[in-house]
């Protein structure tokens, strides 16, 4: 009997070992692929591969801070200190005389003097309101107005491509990044995601929203998050709202997590779009843009998070390889913001903002905009850049000339209600 | 009739998982009648606290199952050292001819897949898909909520058993509602915790086994239900009643894996391992008797006053306070007493004080009740479990896996340091259900009348819907019971 118990003893019951979840188990939970069989029939006929990256800005980027009109005499004047200038401190990177890049982002800067980026400015939806949710639904979905929707204009352009004889479902995989699919991608196509393997970074904006709440609410969970933040020192030096604006950003999402996050998941998209087999079509997302206190366009907060789109961006040229050359990334934001600095040395929300393009693809190296000008009388509403490009004209123009959607179904079924806007033309190389 | 939603919302998040979207039963408008009331009838609901309809295995099968696994993977790797210990003996001897041979040998005849998922690790998610499905699914879900209490107060842990989900089954559910003394022998005569703390292994130092063998005494399950389970630490027993109440519980044991290919891992009782004689504890004799001897115990220390002041006062602190009121604890301890450990009862007399329906919301939620909340907010029909169940562990309450015996933590301080961490699991559920949801209709429905005008305020004026969702779980409104 006693024998007997011994062999059983080391582990009678079992089970030890199998529950430690692994980084990957714990975030497989949300996120997967999508695929779907449509494939960009016509341009393979042309002998192109093309590959289109969508990457959606949620919370409103200040196309002012990103790319500024550093040659309009009215530009300082509107910012003041916070205006990037080519002769500032941290001096901004020229592109053509009259803008110039932030300069957090020498990745897109040397992608602009090879040719292989394009800046649209003073570019709009046709949404004319300021509500985040409704901006975004708009710039999704590629409807004229927000409202119910449950398609997004990347996915109806899919469907507009012709099913290729060649392909199956199960091996034509496009796919969409990040824990949750974007509505830009959602549709009749059947989508699945792919989420990088970590808990997703909390951006410092919902991180400084859920301390405020905290604050005003429940003293223990204010204390608790703020020490956790590393935060309470700068609370006590008088409140987060009345940081100076130079102070270095607060990393409560850890920005070194973000940067990390960004290039992964661009980079795992770029691989995917690579791959011999793999989608040609896909999208990502990618929030924190909402700058309504210490925007920090030079050395803080908007500075940090566009450096860790650089990275990203730099991520997918290098993990797309020779794939590059038929690869154009747009990448857009529900609306700009506000000209002016607000009370709080932030962005309120605006109109227009910029767009920006890259990829191999692109006849790039250029700023395209018909500027309306900084003087409060060119001003939307006197307080917002006024928009001058829609952008539904460059979106046009990139999906009828990369991807060979049909030009009748750009107007029809892609973006309804466009007719009046005409497809940019001469983006592509 | 008067409608009290404010009073309904606090059951829910008190007493239940929280108010369910797109819900008839689980809704706060659905319970504002009579608040008091639904918590009441959840208690008298067909099955409640059961998991009906399951082919879940049983605890013994699920053991067998884990055990086979194991020992099929021993002796594969056993075969293959063997093998690999042959070749190299003869490549000593002829050098040449080591590789090829090597190459023309076949692969050792596993009994199993090498790579195969351990069926251990597919039973531990079954049974979470049971236990949390159960929780998400229920209308307001108090009686489930009484199941998680009292599993975490009789608890195992899953890294020593494959039966943790299966225990929980078999020993809490049938008595939730029932007496206590019933769960006690359930539980404590159960082979995952004769196996968690050590019983199975104990042999009196004068039972046959003992004498041959020079083995002898375990206090661990003695020492913890006396400790924990029962009267509570510093009672009415000495480390005397200890020792005596181990050998009272010798030869409570199961039957092994290894000989037993059809009962294996299932309770026994050997008088073998037994230690025989009368035992005298906390002042009274129990005579020789086998296995009805520690039943007599158990008996005992289910209606002794310590332990329904002991198990009283972590209901309240549990549900309603860190330091609950003490006349809360009285009526309490008062009930379990005169209704000889009645559960129902008890639960009864919890809700239907005044104390319990105090407006501060001094507790925090743990992690797995405000996971749960989260996707009832949602309306998620469907809950992700290896995600739910990872997140869990994540936020420092893994699945049936207490660090200790204790089990876990029912103190605002244990949970307090995890607020960063549920910033950034709610952030990463926002993000895969905020498209689904209007974060503003979702105020009213998760917290009604309880939401502050900064919560509001702070959901409606969010950068995203995300950034809404997250605010929402976020508040303390949600996090506190």
């Amino acid at each position: 009997m006693i024998e007997m118990m011994e062999t059983t003893m080391r582990s009678p019951l079992q089970a030890a070992t199998f529950h430690a979840a692994s980084r990957r188990e714990l975030l497989l939970g949300s996120g997967v692929l999508f695929a779907w069989a449509f494939v960009p029939r016509l341009a393979r006929a042309e002998g192109r591969d093309p590959r289109f990256l969508t990457i959606v800005l949620r919370g409103a980027l200040d196309g002012l801070a990103a790319v500024a009109p550093v040659g309009d005499p009215d530009w300082v004047k509107l910012r003041g200190d916070n205006a990037l200038r080519l002769d500032g401190k941290t001096p901004a990177l020229p592109l053509d005389g009259f803008f110039a890049l932030n300069p957090a982002m020498p990745n897109v800067h040397r992608l602009y003097q090879e040719g292989h980026a394009t800046i649209v400015h003073a570019a709009a939806t046709p949404y004319r309101e300021r509500s985040h949710f409704d901006g975004q639904d708009v710039l999704e979905s590629g409807l004229p107005k927000p409202g119910p929707t449950d398609t997004g204009w990347l996915n109806r352009a899919l469907a507009a491509l012709e099913p290729s004889p060649d392909a199956i479902a199960s091996d034509r995989r496009a796919f969409a990044v990040g824990p949750i699919t974007p509505l830009v991608v959602r549709g009749a196509a059947p989508v699945l995601s792919w989420t990088p393997p970590r808990l997703p970074p909390v951006s410092e904006e919902t991180t400084l929203r859920v301390l405020d709440l905290y604050r005003h609410t429940d003293p223990t969970f204010a204390q608790v998050l703020e020490e956790r933040l590393g935060l309470a020192a700068i609370a006590k030096a008088g409140g987060i709202a009345d940081k100076k604006p130079d102070a270095p950003a607060i990393q409560g999402g850890g920005i070194e997590q973000v940067r990390a996050y960004f290039a992964e998941a661009a980079g795992a998209a770029a691989k995917f779009l690579a791959a011999p087999e793999g989608p040609r079509i896909g999208a990502l997302a990618f929030d924190g843009w909402d700058t309504h206190v210490n925007e920090g366009a030079v050395n803080g907060r908007l500075a940090n998070l566009l450096g860790a789109l650089d990275g990203a961006i730099a991520a997918i040229k290098t993990n797309m390889g020779d794939a590059w050359q038929e690869t154009v990334v747009t990448l857009v934001t529900e609306f700009g913001r506000t000209a002016r600095i607000n009370g709080n040395e932030g962005t309120d929300h605006g109109t227009a903002t910029v767009a920006l393009i890259a990829g191999g693809a692109l006849k790039g190296g250029r700023v395209i905009a018909d500027w309306p000008g900084v003087k409060e009388a060119d001003l939307y509403e006197k307080r917002d850049l006024k928009p001058t490009t829609d952008l539904r004209a460059v979106l046009k123009g990139l999906l009828r000339d990369h991807l060979r959607v049909d030009a009748s179904a750009l107007t029809a079924d892609i973006f309804p209600g466009s007719d009046a806007i005409a497809p940019m033309t001469g983006l592509l190389a | 009739m008067t409608l009290d939603p404010r009073g309904a919302a606090l059951a829910l998040h008190r007493f239940g998982f929280g108010p369910r979207r797109a819900s008839t039963s689980g809704s706060i408008a659905a319970i504002a009648s009579d608040p008091q009331g639904a918590l009441l009838a959840d208690l008298e609901a067909p099955n409640a606290g059961q998991i009906v309809n399951t082919d879940l295995p049983t605890s013994g099968a699920e053991i067998r199952t884990g055990y086979e696994f194991n020992a099929a993977r021993l002796a594969r790797a056993n075969l293959e050292r063997r093998r690999k210990e042959a070749a190299d003996a003869a490549a000593m001897e002829n050098p040449g001819a080591g590789n090829s041979m090597a190459a023309e040998d076949k692969p050792p005849a596993g009994p199993t897949q090498p790579n195969a998922v351990p069926p251990q690790r597919q039973i531990f998610l079954d049974e979470a898909r049971a236990r949390i499905g159960a929780a998400n699914d229920a209308d307001i879900g108090f009686v489930e909520r009484l199941v998680w209490f009292w599993s975490n107060h009789f608890c195992v842990s899953a890294d020593g058993t494959a039966a943790a989900g299966a225990y929980e089954r078999e020993a809490i559910r049938p008595h939730v509602l029932g007496r206590f003394g019933d769960m006690l022998q359930a539980a404590e005569g159960h082979p995952a915790m004769l196996f968690y703390l050590d019983n199975w292994q104990s042999i009196g130092p004068d039972s046959v086994l003992g004498i041959n063998n020079k083995r002898g005494l375990n206090e661990n399950l003695a020492r913890e239900i006396l400790e924990l389970h029962t009267l509570g630490v510093r009672t009415v027993y000495t480390q005397a009643d200890v020792t005596t109440f181990a050998k009272v519980l010798t030869g409570w044991t199961f039957l092994p894996t290894a000989t037993n290919p059809d009962h294996g891992g299932e309770f026994v009782f050997n008088s073998l391992m037994h230690e025989p004689g009368d035992q005298t504890m906390i002042g009274k004799t129990y005579p020789s008797g086998g296995v009805q001897q520690g039943r007599s115990v158990f008996d005992d220390l289910a209606r002794n006053p310590a332990t329904a002041r002991h198990v009283s006062t972590k209901l309240a602190r549990h549900f309603i306070a860190d330091d609950p009121p003490p006349a809360l604890i009285d009526q309490l301890t008062l009930r379990f007493l005169e209704t000889e450990g009645d559960l129902k009862a008890v639960a009864k007399a919890l809700v239907t004080a005044p104390e319990a329906w105090a407006p501060e919301r001094a507790k925090i939620k743990r992690p797995g009740e405000w996971l749960v909340a989260t996707r009832r907010a949602a309306g998620r029909k469907d809950v992700n479990i290896q995600g739910i169940t990872n997140q869990q562990a994540l936020l420092g309450e893994p699945l049936w896996r207490p660090s200790a015996p204790k089990g876990f933590s029912d103190d605002n301080a244990a949970w307090l340091d995890g607020l960063t961490l549920r910033l950034q699991a709610a952030n990463a559920f926002a993000q895969v259900v905020a498209a689904d949801v209007d974060p503003k209709e979702l105020v009213d429905v998760a917290l009604g009348p309880l939401a502050t005008e900064e919560t509001r305020l702070a959901v409606a004026r969010a950068e995203t819907k995300v950034q809404a969702l997250t605010l929402l779980v976020m508040a303390p409104e949600f996090q506190r019971r």
